[in-house]
């Protein structure tokens, strides 16, 4: 009976509904310092898997000193984007910046292709393989490090933009970019840390979810197109609308998948995406943007 | 010389240049690329006209190119209908798809067009997957008749690079003159500055939507066209990377600069070939080109060698004085 199987799809959606959250996070917070679609996210997801794979399996390193620096090694990667091609491009066209992101994000994939090869790899899991059963749904211990994790990423992020001087800045640059410049802050300083704060989100998320998935060259696309959706959904640039939108849209496919049929499980995460645009385009938890004369 | 004038004749030019190409060069294959440039040049035609007057981006034009192309194939191959009636229902049934499509998406303001076109595309990807009794499924659609004019059966390269050529030229021609009208007045005041285009009584949302349609409809009659010559087509054709490479020829070329558009297309669809040579380095080449244009060019190219030619003529007109 399919009724029996609802808490293993809760259990799967919200499994990659945390991942597609973290991706819409990192969307989120360039797009709130710039204005800038980062059309890279999904490699820096990619990018963070795969130096995690390198770091533990060719370098040998355990896991607790591997994960933060393959972190570190992606949000090397974001300032390097940022104090790279975004700056000295010779525009402030958001349109033509966007498309250097797609053009930095063909790079990245294909040096990636050319430093890991074309086959999917995979980590170990954190902890174990055994899967806890609760009721009528199996749990494997990865599904808690990537909730857990996830958690954790949320609440430092809201401390950090709440609680922080450099945080409650960055918020301030995306209200109004020319307002906190006259405040004296520094602007530019912001827009690189923003690239270098959602590196390192995309990095955590590519490296928690390898255990359960595996990881390709190319991966990121799908990543990437994923947590654009989920933050659409949210509410765009919304922190609050980028986690509430993965956990949705990773629920949505999940039944998708069980209940319609999981060839179609794309199609229609995508289907509900465009019927919410239609009837409440700000999203779920934006606020509607209203133009002013 | 008025503006309009030197545009006849650069029109002329090209034209002749067109005509004059097929002398020079011979061979399937450069036929086979200077043809998809006609396609992919037809689908910038439209998309820029998008980008640059209304300024917003569509991430879906491969899905109007592929209900083309997967609509005249299964028109034509399976239910015998006449392949040029068909090309015209088409074209007129996808734009009236984008038509609502933009309705609810182009009157916001961000990134909500680009969501729901890239929505759209991936879903019609799925479903030309899937479908496998309407569409082949992954492994593509075979045997799609060729076409005819009036009797006479197109076959070969060199028949279509005729047809195609004189089509892009055609609408070339009919969007040269649709910047220059009426239309293209209101469109270039809503990218001047739309409140003040919406108090002079210009109905900036219907002229987004529209145009959203009319691009929407060359992207299908690029499709259908792209269908009966090559007479196999496979999804792959058409996924958001396509979109995306359109969209990047637009942006490479120069936005809202119809001409830059072409240079775009024919630079972007050649520069793979060229650097087939670099065999699995060609993609990374691709990136970081399309970077270092946008980087140096973010005026697109056109623009940006014009400026560069004008800059060097004014050197050397001081040097002379």
């Amino acid at each position: 009976m399919i009724w029996s199987q609802l808490p293993q799809f809760f259990v799967s959606g919200l499994t990659s509904g945390s991942i597609y959250a973290l991706i819409a996070l990192g969307f989120g917070i360039i797009h709130n310092a710039t204005g800038i679609v980062n059309f890279a996210q999904g490699e820096f997801v990619m990018l963070g898997a795969m130096t995690m794979i390198s770091l533990t399996q060719v370098v040998g390193l355990p896991l607790l000193v591997a994960f933060p620096l393959a972190v570190l090694a992606v949000m090397a990667v974001g300032w390097l984007m940022e104090i790279g091609p975004i700056r000295r491009a010779r525009s402030n066209n958001i349109l033509i910046l966007v498309m250097i992101t797609v053009g930095a994000s063909i790079t990245m994939r294909e040096t990636a292709m050319h430093i890991w090869g074309k086959t999917p790899r995979t980590l170990p899991p954190f902890s174990g393989e055994e899967p806890l059963v609760l009721g009528n749904a199996a749990i494997l211990p990865q599904t808690l490090w990537i909730l857990g994790i996830t958690l954790l990423v949320v609440i430092l992020l809201g401390f950090f933009f709440n609680r922080t001087m450099v945080g409650k800045a960055m918020r301030a640059v995306a209200e109004n970019r020319r307002g906190a410049a006259l405040i004296g802050i520094g602007v530019y300083r912001m827009t690189l840390l923003s690239f270098v704060l959602s590196g390192g989100i995309g990095a955590v998320a590519g490296i928690i979810v390898t255990p359960i998935t595996t990881m390709s060259y190319s991966a990121g696309v799908m990543l990437a197109l994923k947590g654009f959706a989920a933050a659409i959904l949210g509410g765009y640039g919304s922190m609050k609308g980028a986690v509430l939108g993965g956990l949705l849209l990773g629920a949505m496919e999940s039944f998708g998948a069980g209940f319609v049929s999981s060839a179609y499980k794309d199609a229609f995460a995508f289907l509900i995406l465009l019927l919410v645009l239609f009837i409440r385009p700000a999203g779920l938890f934006g606020k509607e943007e209203i133009k002013r004369v | 010389m008025t503006k309009t004038r030197k545009k006849w004749i650069f029109f002329l030019g090209l034209a002749v240049v067109v005509a004059l190409l097929p002398l020079v060069v011979k061979g399937g294959y450069y036929l086979l690329v200077l043809n998809i440039i006609a396609i992919n040049g037809l689908v910038v035609l439209g998309l820029n006209l998008l980008i640059g007057f209304a300024g917003q981006i569509s991430l879906g034009h491969a899905a109007f190119f592929g209900m083309g192309a997967y609509f005249s194939a299964i028109f034509t191959a399976m239910y015998n209908t006449p392949p040029w009636a068909t090309l015209l229902v088409v074209m007129v049934f996808t734009a009236l798809v984008a038509f609502l499509l933009g309705i609810p998406t182009l009157r916001l303001e961000g990134h909500y067009l680009v969501m729901a076109t890239l929505g759209f595309n991936i879903i019609l990807y799925i479903l030309m997957v899937q479908m496998e009794y309407w569409t082949g499924g992954p492994s593509g659609f075979a045997g799609i008749p060729p076409l005819h004019l009036g009797s006479f059966p197109l076959q070969g390269d060199i028949h279509y690079y005729w047809l195609l050529w004189s089509i892009l030229l055609a609408v070339f021609f009919l969007s040269l003159n649709l910047v220059d009208s009426r239309v293209g007045r209101a469109l270039r005041a809503i990218h001047e500055n739309e409140l003040v285009a919406n108090a002079l009584g210009v109905n900036t949302e219907l002229y987004k939507v529209i145009i959203f349609a009319i691009s929407a409809a060359y992207a299908s009659l690029a499709g259908s066209l792209y269908a009966h010559y090559l007479s196999f087509i496979s999804p792959k054709t058409f996924d958001i990377f396509y979109s995306i490479e359109i969209v990047t020829m637009v942006v490479v070329g120069g936005i809202g600069n119809l001409w830059g558009g072409l240079l775009g297309a024919a630079v972007l669809t050649a520069l793979p070939e060229v650097l087939h040579a670099m065999r699995d380095y060609a993609l990374l080449l691709y990136g970081v080109i399309l970077m270092g244009v946008l980087v140096f060019f973010p005026e697109g190219l056109l623009p940006g060698l014009v400026k560069l030619w004008s800059e060097w003529r004014a050197k050397k007109a001081l040097v002379s004085e």
